[in-house]
């Protein structure tokens, strides 16, 4: 197995106890961690250059500035954008979906029009077409899931009729950790004159993201799922479709020129960021994003593949749990949903904190998901470059407490 | 801090045999809960013989303490009158508030749920603020479905 055992001393925060028991981080799909090369370079910025950008005509102001592009500039090398500009940074990958729906949406939809979303869509990648939906009177439509927990490729075509002007689907799903194959998906729709957008919060923290080579018209992540801090987010979209999207906020900074009865907006990807941006945060990202890139993403596909293989091997050892996602680790990543018997999962998150190891319980912000699923909630175990084969046997044993406690085998 | 102290054999046997389960025809007083951040789900119907409650259903979906708790609750509401089964409401909420010092609400600080006989067993809940939500569900929905009635 690759071995990141090195990385897991750059996290501080995993030195603790919790419980009295050393911490097994195992929530990282909900929010990760951040390693002290980002946090150190946040806490520089605070206590030798921080300013606004774009503003001042001094010197504080040209450093934050300049590092705030930079920032831009990595995380645009970090996906393989053409340009820095196609990178808009957003509060997250939530208001980058937001961004494209009313942005793009508001203008290009109408009564008849669909939207093509899936069945295993977090409500970020929901919520905001059902809003857009309901003004414009465009429908909304869902790709189905088949019984092995992959989206339905064979019915794509049925769904992708003339009426559709957008299919935006995961690219690694928060819930099953299935991978679809987004290039495929992407060609497919885009060829039936659909835009395209991938929901790419989970996926880019785990495998390799090319913009390039995912055929997507836009694609949206947050930083604090990719080691970075919180409030801070990219949309990468095509110069074209940057164009011809309306700014979803208005304010300072997004403006070239502001008069009494209407404005001009400034150069993409300026017009889409209204007011201070979270500088610092920014910075922060762009670290994370070097912090992961110098990991090898290639390695943290391998890494979180393989520990997903170990993880998925152990959880078989318990006849009471039941996996919700696909065995192919080729199709998935390191997100994995279980039941453990008839014990809610909400009692077995509690068990397994006592024993230091953090799991999410419940619905993973996708009800649509896990209504299909048919259970009211599953634990959910998320992999992160600092996870290790003695997290998952630390789950493992965890989860042998949570049936003693319970009285069950 | 024991995690036996949470998961006593009551709440664990309230859980495996839910006590009081379905629904009723035509209830006197009817309310839905739900904890949108969990998903645990309750429907509470109540019978009424002038301010006497005399038959509690509930079904719902959710943890062991969600579930429980609302089992010992309609165990400990039947036969009571409103008045009774307000202060009941009081005192369980003020076990269950830890922002409050139990003595100020005129409960045992070493037994705030004394007075509340098998429901004492949800007391291990105020070490596990997180679930305290879940101990409650039953209850709010309880007051909820009073209130609607008025």
């Amino acid at each position: 197995m690759i071995d990141f055992s090195h990385l897991k001393p750059d996290f501080p925060v995993l030195q603790r106890r919790v419980h009295g028991k050393p911490l097994v981080f195992l929530d990282s799909a909900a929010s990760s961690q951040k390693p002290a090369q980002v946090l150190d370079v946040m806490d520089t910025v605070y206590r030798t250059s921080y300013a606004n950008v774009h503003r001042g005509a001094y010197l504080l102001s040209e450093e934050s500035t300049t590092a705030y592009e930079e920032a831009r500039g990595k995380v645009a090398r970090f996906v393989n954008a053409g340009s820095r500009s196609e990178v808009v940074f957003t509060r997250g990958a939530t208001t980058a979906l937001n961004t494209v729906a009313f942005g793009w949406g508001m203008d290009h939809l109408q009564a008849g029009d669909r939207i093509l979303l899936t069945m295993m869509e977090h409500h970020a990648n929901i919520v905001p077409w059902q809003l857009v939906a309901r003004r414009t009177g465009a429908e909304l439509a869902y790709l189905p899931m088949t019984g092995d927990y992959r989206l339905d490729l064979d019915r794509l075509p049925e769904y992708l009729d003339d009426r559709v002007k957008i299919f935006s689907f995961t690219g690694m799903s928060n819930v099953t950790g299935t991978m679809p194959p987004v290039a495929e998906l992407a060609r497919t729709a885009r060829a039936a004159g659909a835009l395209v957008v991938v929901d790419a919060a989970q996926l880019v923290t785990h495998a390799p993201v090319d913009v390039q080579k995912l055929e997507a018209d836009a694609i949206v992540f947050s930083g604090h799922k990719m080691l970075g801090p919180t409030g801070i987010g990219a949309l990468w979209a095509r110069p074209s479709l940057l164009e011809a999207m309306e700014p979803f906020e208005g304010g300072g900074e997004m403006i070239s020129d502001v008069r009494l009865d209407g404005s001009t907006w400034a150069p993409v990807p300026h017009k889409f960021e209204a007011g201070t941006p979270p500088i610092v945060e920014a910075i922060g990202l762009g670290a994370a994003a070097d912090y992961l890139e110098k990991t090898g993403m290639e390695e943290v596909r391998r890494h979180g593949r393989e520990l997903t293989g170990y993880a998925l091997g152990r959880l078989a050892e318990l006849p009471a749990v039941r996996v919700f996602g696909p065995a192919d680790l080729d199709r998935r990543g390191g997100v994995i949903s279980f039941t453990l018997g008839n014990i809610h999962a909400h009692d077995v998150a509690t068990i397994l904190d006592q024993e230091g190891v953090s799991v999410r319980a419940g619905h993973h912000c996708a009800k649509p998901l896990t209504r299909a699923l048919g259970v009211p909630a599953t634990v959910r175990a998320s992999f992160q470059v600092y996870n290790t084969e003695e997290d998952v046997d630390a789950l493992l044993a965890g989860l042998r407490k949570v049936q003693e406690v319970f009285h069950v085998d | 801090m024991s995690i036996e102290e949470l998961y006593r054999d009551v709440i664990l046997d309230h859980n495996r045999n839910p006590r009081n389960r379905g629904t009723l025809e035509h209830p006197d007083a009817h309310a839905e809960g739900i904890n949108p951040l969990c998903g645990d789900e309750l429907q509470l119907d109540l019978r009424l013989d002038g301010d006497r409650i005399v038959a509690v259903a509930i079904l719902g979906q959710g943890c062991s303490i969600s579930q429980s708790s609302a089992s010992m609750m309609s165990q400990a509401i039947k036969g009571k009158t409103l008045d009774e089964v307000g202060d009941l409401i009081s005192t369980f909420k003020a076990m269950m508030d830890i922002e409050t010092d139990p003595a100020r609400a005129g409960l045992d600080p070493d037994r705030p749920g004394a007075l509340l006989g098998d429901l004492e067993a949800l007391q291990g809940v105020r070490k596990f603020p997180v679930r305290i939500k879940c101990a409650n569900l039953a209850w709010t929905t309880l007051a909820e479905a009073l209130q609607g009635r008025r």
